[in-house]
C-alpha cells in the first residue's frame, strides 16, 4: 500500500537547515494497523503529512497504491486525497457553521455526488457511529468524543483505503478516547489501513505494529522483520 | 494493492452546492458580510443616483430651451470669430443692430417672424411702490416668437413699429409686487420718467434662461428707444418658417445684414438647436463625469471586499486546510471564494439599486418640477462595475486561499 524510499524533509529555520526526516524507509501493507510514536519534534507528524500528500519530501520516493505519488500536481494529488485517504485530526477540524450532517457530507459535496445519494450515505455513516440523533447539531453542541466521531465519519465517508490519524485521542478525556480508538479499530477490522501518530504508549501498545521515531529517523520498527 | 488508481478528475462540485456552501459561509459572518454589502450597495446607489441627477439637469436645461419658443434663431451684434476676447453675449459691438435691421430680415421667405429686443433697466412705479425691473422693448411679434401666454389683457398691439405707444405688459411677479391684489389693467405705471398704461399681464412661465420673464415690463421697442435714448438692440429673435428652414433663415439673415452693414460680417447668429445640442453635450459629459466619480466609490468598495476577503481567508485557514485534506484541489477552493465574492457583489448591487430607486422616489417628491430619472445605462453599468470590481478584487484572496499550505493551515487549531 505504502512504500517510502529514502525520504528526506528539511526545513529552513533561520540560516539553519533542520532535518525533520532523514533516510526514512517504510513499507505499509494493506490492512495494517500501525502506530508511529516518538517525542515531539521527532518528525512523526511530518511523516504523516507526507503520507497524506499534504507535504512533499525533498528527497526520496513515495509509492502509494503502486503509483509514484512523489511529484504529482495539485489536481491528481487532491484526487488521491479525496478517494484514497481519510484524515483524523487531534483538533477534529470540523467546520463550526455546518451541522454534523453537513460536515460529514463535505467530501461527497466536493466530489459532486448527487444530494439524494449523499443524504443516504451520510445518514448511514452517522447511524453506524451512533450519531443519528446528533445529525442536526453543530460542532459546538457536541461533546469532544462526538465531535471526533463526526470527524471519523467524514474521514471514512469516501471509503478510503488509508486512514491517517494524528493524535486522535489527544484532545479527549479517557472515556471518549477509548470510544474513539475502538471506532478506529473497527475500521481496521473492516479492512482499512490505519496509520496513527501518538505519543501515548498505551495507545501505541494496542496496535499490531509500532514504529518509534527519534530525531527524524526510524529508531525502531516492530514490523520491520515482517517485511519481504 | 490491486485496484488501479482513478486518474480522471471526478465530477465537479455541483453549482447549487457551491451556492449553498458560499451562502453558509456568508451567513456565518453576518457583520463582515453586512459591511461588505453596505459598501457595495452605497457605491451602486451613488452611481445610479448621481447619473440620475446629471440626466435630470440635462433634461431640465433642454426643457428650458424649448420654453423659449420654437425654430428660433438669435441674432447678436458682434462676431465671435473676429471680435475675439469675450463672446458677444455681453453686447460689446462694433456696429449696433437696429430696429431697421430687424425689419429688413422679414424680407426673407425663410423667416416667419422677427422680434427685435432692446433691454434696459429702469424703476417701475405704481402709486408709492417702486421696483427696479428689466425693461424689454419689443414688438407684437415677440408674443409668438417667445411663445408667451397672457394671464390678463393683451400683448403689445401690432402696428407701426416706430410708434412709441405708451403701453406696457407686466411680468407676473412684477404685477404682483406693484399691484398686489388690485386689478392692473388700464392703470398707469411710471417707468423711468414716462407713464405707461398697463394692457396685459403675462402668465407665470418661470425662468427662461437669460431673463426671468416674470420680473419684466415689456414696452414697444420705439418707446424703449425713447426711454433709454439709444437705438441699439440687445438681440433680434427670429422665428424660421419651420425646422428645415432654419439653415436657410440663417444664411438669409447673414446676407441681409452684411448688405446693410457695408459688406461686413459683424453679427453672430445662434440657432436654438445648436445651442441645445451644445448644452446637451455638456450635460452628458457632466453626467458621465459624475457617474465616473461614483464609480470610483465602487472601486473603493471593491478594495474593501478584497480586504475583508483576505481577512476571511486568514480567519478560515483551518477550513481551507480541511477542504484540501478532504480532497479539494486548489482551483476548487479559489472557485469557492470567488463565488462567495460574486454572490456578495450581486446582492450588494441589487440592494444598491433598491436604495437608488428609493432615493429617486424621494427626490421626485421633493423636487417635482425637476425631471430626475436615471438613464437606462446607469443601473446596468453600476451593476456591471460592482460585479467586475467584486470579482477582480477577489482574485487575490481566492488565489491566496488556493495556494495555502495545508500543513500550516491545519496546524493551527
Amino acid at each position: 500500500m505504502i512504500r517510502l524510499e529514502n525520504i528526506e524533509r528539511t526545513f529552513q529555520v533561520g540560516d539553519e537547515q533542520v532535518y525533520a526526516l532523514r533516510q526514512i524507509n517504510l513499507t505499509v501493507r494493506v490492512g495494517e494497523y500501525l502506530s508511529i510514536m516518538g517525542p515531539s519534534g521527532s518528525g512523526k507528524s511530518t511523516l504523516l503529512n507526507i503520507l497524506g500528500l499534504l507535504d512533499r519530501p525533498d528527497k526520496g520516493v513515495y509509492h502509494l497504491d503502486g503509483r509514484d505519488a512523489t511529484h504529482l500536481d495539485d489536481r491528481p494529488q487532491a484526487e488521491l486525497r479525496r478517494h484514497k485517504i481519510g484524515f483524523i485530526f487531534q483538533f477534529f477540524h470540523l467546520i463550526p457553521r455546518l451541522t454534523a450532517t453537513e460536515n460529514v457530507e463535505l467530501p461527497l459535496t466536493l466530489a459532486g455526488v448527487a444530494p439524494a445519494e449523499r443524504k443516504q450515505r451520510v445518514m448511514a455513516a452517522l447511524a453506524e457511529l451512533g450519531l443519528a440523533d446528533r445529525a442536526r447539531h453543530r460542532p459546538d453542541q457536541l461533546s469532544g468524543g462526538q465531535r471526533q466521531r463526526v470527524a471519523i465519519a467524514r474521514a471514512t465517508i469516501m471509503r478510503p483505503a488509508l486512514i491517517l490519524a494524528d493524535e486522535p485521542t489527544g484532545n479527549l478525556d479517557r472515556a471518549s478516547g477509548q470510544e474513539v480508538i475502538q471506532t478506529i479499530e473497527a475500521l481496521n477490522a473492516q479492512g482499512m489501513t490505519i496509520v496513527m501518530v501518538t505519543h501515548d504508549p498505551e495507545l501505541g501498545g494496542r496496535t499490531r505494529r509500532q514504529v518509534r521515531m527519534n530525531d527524524g529517523r526510524i529508531a525502531h520498527d516492530s514490523g520491520a522483520d515482517d517485511e519481504k | 494493492m490491486t485496484g488501479a488508481l482513478r486518474t480522471t478528475a471526478g465530477p465537479m462540485m455541483k453549482s447549487n452546492d457551491v451556492v449553498r456552501f458560499c451562502f453558509g459561509s456568508l451567513a456565518g459572518y453576518p457583520l463582515r458580510t453586512g459591511l461588505m454589502l453596505l459598501a457595495m450597495s452605497i457605491g451602486v446607489a451613488a452611481v445610479v443616483l448621481l447619473t440620475a441627477l446629471g440626466e435630470g439637469a440635462r433634461r431640465y436645461v433642454t426643457q428650458q430651451f424649448s420654453s423659449m419658443g420654437t425654430h428660433l434663431l438669435i441674432v447678436l451684434p458682434g462676431r465671435s470669430e473676429t471680435v475675439g476676447g469675450p463672446p458677444p453675449l455681453l453686447g460689446q459691438t462694433p456696429r449696433d443692430l437696429t430696429v431697421e435691421d430687424a425689419q429688413a430680415l422679414t424680407r426673407s421667405s425663410a423667416v416667419r417672424r422677427v422680434a427685435p429686443i432692446m433691454v434696459g433697466s429702469a424703476p417701475v412705479a405704481y402709486g408709492n411702490r417702486t421696483r427696479e425691473a428689466v425693461i424689454l422693448g419689443s414688438t407684437a411679434q415677440m408674443y409668438a416668437v417667445r411663445d408667451l401666454t397672457m394671464a390678463q389683457g393683451r400683448f403689445i398691439p401690432e402696428g407701426d413699429i416706430r410708434r412709441a405707444e405708451a403701453v406696457c405688459v407686466l411680468g407676473h411677479k412684477l404685477k404682483a409686487e406693484l399691484f398686489g391684489a388690485d386689478a392692473p389693467l388700464g392703470r398707469f405705471v411710471r417707468i423711468g420718467q414716462r407713464r405707461f398704461r398697463v394692457i396685459g399681464v403675462l402668465t407665470r412661465k418661470g425662468q427662461s434662461l437669460s431673463v426671468d420673464i416674470s420680473d419684466v415690463a415689456i414696452i414697444p421697442v420705439a418707446s424703449a428707444t425713447a426711454l433709454f435714448n439709444r437705438s441699439s438692440l440687445f438681440r433680434i429673435m427670429v422665428q424660421a418658417q419651420g425646422r428645415e428652414a432654419i439653415p436657410r433663415a440663417r444664411q438669409a439673415i447673414l446676407q441681409i445684414l452684411r448688405e446693410r452693414h457695408e459688406g461686413e460680417d459683424d453679427v453672430t447668429v445662434i440657432t436654438q438647436d445648436a445651442l441645445l445640442a451644445t448644452f446637451d453635450r455638456i450635460f452628458k459629459a457632466l453626467t458621465l463625469a459624475v457617474g465616473g466619480i461614483a464609480a470610483i466609490s465602487l472601486g473603493v468598495a471593491g478594495i474593501l471586499i478584497m480586504n475583508v476577503m483576505l481577512i476571511a481567508v486568514s480567519q478560515r485557514t483551518g477550513e481551507i486546510g480541511l477542504l484540501k485534506a478532504v480532497g479539494a484541489p486548489g482551483r476548487q477552493i479559489s472557485r469557492l471564494f470567488f463565488s462567495e465574492a460574486a454572490m456578495l457583489s450581486m446582492v450588494g448591487a441589487m440592494l444598491g439599486l433598491l436604495i437608488a430607486l428609493a432615493g429617486q422616489w424621494v427626490l421626485v417628491r421633493l423636487f417635482p418640477e425637476f425631471p430626475i430619472s436615471a438613464p437606462l445605462w446607469a443601473p446596468i453599468a453600476a451593476v456591471g462595475v460592482a460585479l467586475g470590481t467584486g470579482l477582480l478584487f477577489s482574485v487575490l484572496p481566492a488565489r491566496r486561499a488556493a495556494r495555502m499550505d495545508p500543513v500550516m493551515a491545519l496546524s493551527r487549531r
